[in-house]
């Protein structure tokens, strides 16, 4: 509270803050701007709901091919490993620089040149690789035991897999898999890099370049934290409830 | 011709590569019959029941299930284990199903049988065992005794030609165990055909039709529990039983 109170003086009490609070915090710019970042907000929170479900169901699918032991899926699974690994050691924007301005480049029939299709695949690639890993970790944290006793009972390995080793590995990773979400909630504006019209982040840019004032951007941010803040405060409350379960 | 014994192993092997863990294992358990093996930890006796059960591929040798050879890798291994029925030392219950559900998922996943009739069932077995009212409770909101009651009531579900028990009083509370050991009894009286693996000498003296000695991946010795415990003719079975009484176990 004292640090708080301490920077806040600090900050108010700056030479430059006059100016800082007219340039960032206006409120009549605030109010003039809000309503375009507001609409174009909505295409973020769009966009970054297509992209979940897409991630989500790849991810498992990456997770699933990695974790079995079938000798004949050893080509997929190397596959799945390189997939992983490259996916996940190169940079969100780079991939979608990438994705975004490379395919269209080599101009192929047939595959989408629109900037929020490439942009949401890079996007979906990216954190397909990491919740892939996510779910991976769930997969093998449940005791094998549990796998044993699911064979035991006359289940086939995909009927022990969907009935019982998938139903705690998700329940585990819970916390984790929403964690990727409000973080994947953030990088939706990376796809602004593409020109795309209509992202909240470039809604906010193109304003500040109109008024040369950063409010706009203030604005964006806040819209940012009214999903991210609840997003994080569901993660704690599952950790909470997880605790009990991960015993 | 008199019917063939329920479960047959015939000159079983088995190794975790260096380690032999079984050497030769020939054992036949009749319909209705209950047998039980001892032995220290680590003779093989788990894993001896984990074979049967086809979750762990024997080297050499056969095992029979009313005739049929099952350690051939043509057999379809799923069949095989809807016909056994493994119970587990530390219970291995889903903590994600409720008990109604652990006890009814073989059988309607497994053995198609339609949930209606499955739950009909798995709720008389429950109430059998003396867990009527707990259907709806989660397997952590049970004590050890209950636990591992629901986890033979689940091995029952699938009408099984044989119970295999694997050390299953081992991870009760001593208070508990009498519980679980009241169940087998009754199983026993039920003409159920079992194979049990233990430390309890309840369960050998009590419940057992023959008592075998697993020793060092061998059964060394093999008979009626009036022989095997109380008249042992093999130095490594009066050597164990001695070990045990001097534990207090016996």
């Amino acid at each position: 509270m004292l640090v708080l109170g301490g920077l806040a003086a600090l900050i108010l009490t700056s030479p430059g803050w006059p100016v800082v609070r007219e340039t960032f915090f206006s409120w009549d710019q605030f109010k003039e701007s809000f309503p375009d970042v507001l609409k174009a907000f909505w295409f973020d929170v769009r966009m970054f709901m297509v992209v979940e479900v897409v991630v989500l169901a790849f991810g498992l699918v990456v997770a699933l091919v990695r974790t079995t032991r079938a000798p004949a899926l050893f080509p997929i699974r190397m596959l799945s490993v390189l997939y992983v690994d490259v996916f996940r050691g190169i940079p969100t924007l780079l991939l979608v620089y990438l994705i975004g301005f490379g395919i269209p480049a080599l101009e192929l029939s047939g595959v989408p040149t629109s900037a929020v299709i490439l942009g949401g695949t890079a996007l979906a690639l990216s954190y397909g690789a990491y919740v892939a890993e996510v779910y991976r970790a769930g997969i093998v944290s449940v005791h094998r035991g549990q796998r044993d006793a699911a064979r035991a009972i006359g289940l086939t390995e995909s009927q022990a897999l969907r009935h019982v080793i998938l139903p705690q590995a998700v329940r585990r990773v819970g916390p984790p898999l929403l964690n990727d979400f409000i973080s994947l909630q953030k990088d939706v504006v990376l796809i602004s890099v593409l020109g795309i019209t209509g992202e909240a982040f470039r809604t906010a840019l193109i304003d500040n370049a109109a008024s040369f004032n950063y409010t706009p951007l203030i604005a964006a941010a806040f819209c940012y934290l009214c999903v991210t803040i609840p997003l994080a405060r569901t993660v704690d409350r599952l950790s909470v409830g997880t605790g009990g379960l991960a015993r | 011709m008199s019917a063939p014994p329920v479960l047959d192993f015939k000159s079983v092997t088995k190794a975790f590569g260096e380690r032999e863990v079984l050497r030769g294992i020939d054992l036949e358990v009749a319909e209705h019959e209950a047998v039980a093996l001892i032995g220290a930890s680590g003779s093989g006796k788990s894993t001896l029941l984990r074979c049967a059960d086809l979750l762990v591929d024997i080297d050499d040798g056969d095992i029979l299930l009313d005739g049929e050879v099952i350690t051939d890798p043509s057999v379809d291994t799923v069949a095989v284990r809807r016909k056994l029925g493994l119970v587990f030392q530390a219970y291995n219950l889903f903590p994600h199903l409720n008990v109604l559900k652990n006890v009814m998922l073989g059988s309607v996943q497994g053995q198609g049988i339609p949930r209606a009739e499955a739950e009909e069932q798995a709720r008389s077995l429950l109430a059998r065992f003396g867990l009527e009212g707990r259907e709806q409770d989660r397997p952590d909101d049970l004590s050890g005794g209950q636990q591992q009651r629901v986890a033979i009531v689940r091995a029952l579900a699938g009408k099984p030609r044989a119970l295999l028990l694997d050390e299953i009083t081992s991870a009760l509370d001593p208070e508990l165990v009498g519980d679980v050991l009241e169940a087998v009894r009754e199983l026993k009286y039920e003409g159920v055909t079992m194979l049990i693996v233990t430390h309890e000498m309840g369960f050998a003296r009590d419940v057992a039709d023959r008592v075998g000695l697993l020793h060092d991946g061998g059964i060394v010795e093999l008979g009626p529990p009036s022989e095997v415990l109380f008249a042992p003719k093999q130095p490594e079975t009066r050597q164990f039983l001695r070990r045990l009484l001097e534990a207090g176990r016996m």
